[in-house]
Formats: structure tokens, C-alpha cells, sequence
């Protein structure tokens, strides 16, 4: 028992380390989705009035929906490029437990689509006024969401695994998952600005977070059987 | 346990033809219902003092939400108990739920936005039991999407259903928005653990509403399981011989 334990976590490990050096050595992929963070949250000040009043307002609302859409477009190669050649079937076959393996391709996935949104979010809220005591806060509202959101994600990335041109079907099946998240993920971080206190929403969020870790791998994994069928 | 009962669901012909007896007698009685209660709302029950004649709209309202969550409850179980045991009539029963409840839930919807204007003031509130129920409606017409993105029919069965079970974390938001926390939207007056609130000769034609919406999903249900049946089975022995005897066809 023991032993299969240690494998099945050398396994998960191994694969953690293979996404992540492929990340690496194809940048583009990644970049893209953090690209597409900034240039959004930057698009707000150009359609709004640049009153600085006005941007302090809508900064939580912009950073929120501009982190979901950013997270729906990283989603799309989750799974994509394994599946065209087969490494999820090798993944199955390999006997280790398929939700640890996949949980390892979602922890890399955050890591390099995630945490560099979660590191710049806080200059793209500074842009939009927030003062800068409130980084602490943001970025933890944002590691907080930005988890659930990856975690949350790969069950419509999976859903939508056998699905061509799945874009649209796959955001319609995971923004109303995401729903709490986008509220108290701008709750959190509205209150962080206006130099409140954020707990409330923050345990919220690392409630979801939790809940999203427990479940989400189990439903991922039944999703990406099911599609490779 | 005897689950002989259970078991014979599992059954393409035995399904086809239950659905096939039942359904025209549960639409009877929804129609039936629908009738006495629709009387009983519109013309019995008193008027009520705060919205005058407004508070009518509740017969429809109310068991069209009540049946949006019900139906979606019914489509998860059905998802589940396919997805479990591999019965294919549970995928379908789970298929012919969608469209149902996203008719109801867009019907509690849009009679919700037309109640909220007189006593309200306002079409539409950001309010949670309004968001959650809106997205509801959305998870309705994403499970339908994506059923209908999946060519395989199988490998759509069993995706939709977990989609399904997924969404069942949205049915106890739903329900108990209203009580967790501060909104527009009324808290329950009729399905209370103390008894409702509402005076008798207010709640019974409701009731009555409710007892029609159901038996009305159920009809609707059986139909479109049992042509869901029939298009998987196209090809089966047992339907060319119910379809060369029409006097065994119910």
C-alpha cells in the first residue's frame, strides 16, 4: 500500500516536472493568456473616462472578468495537445491513479498560466488607482481564485476534450461554475482597496478553493475518460 | 429489496411502453389540475391586500421555479444512476429532462420579471435568488449544448451527466439564497417546515398548481424519453414488431 502510494506520487511528480519543462521550452502558449490579461485590464482605462475616481470604482469588476476570460482561454490547451498524441491514453494505461496525473497537469497549468497573473494583477489594479498597501490583499484574493478557477476549469476542459472548436461551449459550461468565485473574488479585492478588512470573502474564496480541490480532480478525471472513449 | 420493479426500467421495450401508457393519462391530469387550479387562483382565492390582483401571477411563478429545481434535481439522479449502472433509459430519461426545465425555469423567469414591475418597481434586481436562478437557465442550455456538441451518443450520455452532477452544487444556492442571505425576493411563504403562511384559501389553489406542473413535466418527460427510445433503438427487432402491430401500440 505504502509503496503504491510513494509511485503514484513519483508518477504525479514526474509528470508535473514534463509539463512544466514543456511550458518552458514552448513559451508562446502561456504568454498568451498573460498578454491577454494586461492588454484587457488596459483596454478599461481607454473605454472608461481616465478619472481616477471612476477606474478606483470599476478596478475589482475589470480585474475579475479579465481573470476569468484570460483563465477560459488558457483552459483551451489543458488538455488539447496531450490528448492529439496520446499521452492521456498512456496516462490510463500506466495503472497510476489517473485524478493524481491529472491533478499534476492542473498544478503546472496554474503555475505557469496562474501564478504570473497572480503576480501581475496587482501592478494591472495599480494602473486602475489601487494604492499600493492593497497588493498584499489583491494577490492573495487572487492566488485564492485563480486556483479554484484552474481547478474548476478542468472539468470544462475535459467535458470539452472531443468537442471541435469547444471555445464557446466550454465557457458556457464553466462561467456559471466560476460565479461565486468572480463575486467574492471582487469582493475581496474591492474591500482590499478601499483598505478594509478582507477576511470574510477571503475565507470564502480558500472555502471554494478547497472544496474546488477535493472534487474538481475526481470530476476532471471522469470528464477526460469519457472523452477519450 | 425487491428491485425487479427498478431493473424492468432498464429495458428499452418495457420503457417504451410504459411511457407510452402513462404519459397521455398524466397529461390528463395535468390538464385537469391546470383547470381547478387555474379557477381556483384567478377567481376563488381572495385578493390580497398588499398587491391587490398582482399577487396572482404567483400560480404560475411559483410552481415554475419549484419545478425548475425539481426538474433538475430528477435530471442529475437520472444522470447518476446512468453514469453508475450504465443504464442507457437513464440517459435518456436525463436527456428528456433538460428541455423541460429550461422552459420551466425561463417561464419562472419571465413571470418573475412581470410580478416584479408593479410590486417591485424594477423588471430585473442583482439579486442572488434572481442571479442563481438565471443560472440555473444557463446550466440548463449549457448541458443541452453540450449533449448536442458530442456526436458519439454514448460518449455524450456520459459527459452531459457529469456536467449534471457538477451542477447540483447550484440547487441548495438556489433554494436557500433567499434565507442565507438579504434579498429582494421573499422568503418561502407555502413549502415551510412550520406550515405555510399563507391563508388556506391561498395556498390550495396553489398547491393544486404545483400538483399540474408536475404531472405535467412527467408527461412531457415520458414523451421525450420514449422518442429518445426510439431514436436510439431505431434499429431494434423489438420496436419493428411494436411499429408492424398497431393495435399493440398503446
Amino acid at each position: 500500500m505504502n509503496a503504491a502510494r510513494a509511485t503514484a506520487l513519483q508518477a504525479a511528480v514526474a509528470v508535473f516536472r514534463r509539463d512544466l519543462l514543456l511550458a518552458f521550452r514552448r513559451p508562446g502558449e502561456w504568454l498568451q493568456a498573460l498578454a491577454f490579461f494586461v492588454l484587457v485590464t488596459v483596454l478599461f482605462p481607454l473605454a472608461l473616462e481616465p478619472e481616477p475616481s471612476v477606474l478606483r470604482l470599476v478596478a475589482p469588476a475589470a480585474l475579475w472578468v479579465t481573470l476569468l476570460l484570460a483563465s477560459l482561454l488558457a483552459l483551451d490547451f489543458l488538455f488539447r495537445e496531450d490528448a492529439r498524441d496520446g499521452t492521456l491514453e498512456q496516462f490510463v494505461l500506466s495503472g497510476q491513479p489517473f485524478t493524481a496525473l491529472l491533478l499534476a497537469k492542473v498544478a503546472t497549468h496554474w503555475l505557469i498560466t496562474g501564478l504570473p497573473v497572480v503576480l501581475v494583477g496587482p501592478l494591472a489594479a495599480m494602473s486602475l488607482g489601487a494604492p499600493s498597501a492593497s497588493t498584499p490583499g489583491l494577490m492573495l484574493a487572487l492566488l485564492l481564485g485563480s486556483v479554484s478557477l484552474s481547478l474548476i476549469g478542468s472539468i470544462g476542459a475535459g467535458l470539452t476534450l472531443g468537442v471541435r472548436r469547444g471555445g464557446a461551449l466550454l465557457s458556457l459550461l464553466v462561467l456559471p461554475l466560476v460565479m461565486p468565485v468572480l463575486v467574492f473574488g471582487a469582493r475581496a479585492s474591492a474591500q482590499a482597496m478601499a483598505g478594509e478588512e478582507a477576511t470574510g470573502a477571503l475565507y470564502l474564496l480558500a472555502a471554494m478553493g478547497v472544496l474546488a480541490l477535493t472534487l474538481a480532480p475526481l470530476a476532471a478525471a471522469a470528464a477526460v475518460r469519457i472523452s477519450m472513449e | 429489496m425487491n428491485w425487479v420493479w427498478f431493473h424492468r426500467f432498464g429495458s428499452p421495450p418495457y420503457f417504451y411502453r410504459f411511457a407510452g401508457r402513462w404519459a397521455p393519462w398524466f397529461l390528463g391530469i395535468a390538464v385537469a389540475l391546470l383547470l381547478v387550479g387555474l379557477y381556483g387562483g384567478l377567481a376563488v382565492a381572495p385578493v390580497d391586500y398588499y398587491q391587490s390582483d398582482a399577487f396572482r401571477i404567483i400560480y404560475v411563478h411559483v410552481p415554475a421555479a419549484y419545478l425548475s429545481l425539481m426538474t433538475y434535481t430528477w435530471m442529475a439522479i437520472a444522470a447518476a444512476v446512468g453514469l453508475i449502472w450504465r443504464i442507457k433509459i437513464a440517459h435518456a430519461v436525463a436527456a428528456a429532462c433538460a428541455p423541460a426545465g429550461a422552459s420551466f425555469t425561463a417561464v419562472s423567469l419571465a413571470t418573475g420579471m412581470i410580478w416584479g414591475m408593479p410590486t417591485w418597481g424594477t423588471w430585473w434586481a442583482w439579486d442572488p435568488r434572481l442571479i442563481s436562478q438565471l443560472f440555473v437557465l444557463f446550466f440548463f442550455l449549457g448541458y443541452i449544448a453540450l449533449r448536442g456538441a458530442i456526436e458519439d451518443r454514448d460518449r455524450a450520455d456520459r459527459a452531459s451527466a457529469v456536467l449534471a452532477i457538477v451542477g447540483v452544487i447550484n440547487v441548495p444556492i438556489v433554494h436557500y439564497s433567499v434565507e442565507w442571505w438579504n434579498s429582494l425576493h421573499q422568503a418561502p411563504t407555502l413549502l415551510r417546515s412550520d406550515g405555510p403562511t399563507m391563508p388556506m384559501s391561498m395556498a390550495w389553489p396553489l398547491l393544486v398548481m404545483i400538483g399540474a406542473y408536475t404531472f405535467y413535466f412527467l408527461a412531457i418527460m415520458l414523451m421525450r424519453a420514449r422518442a429518445e427510445v426510439v431514436r436510439r433503438e431505431r434499429g431494434g427487432a423489438w420496436l419493428r414488431e411494436i411499429l408492424a402491430a398497431p393495435e399493440a401500440s398503446p
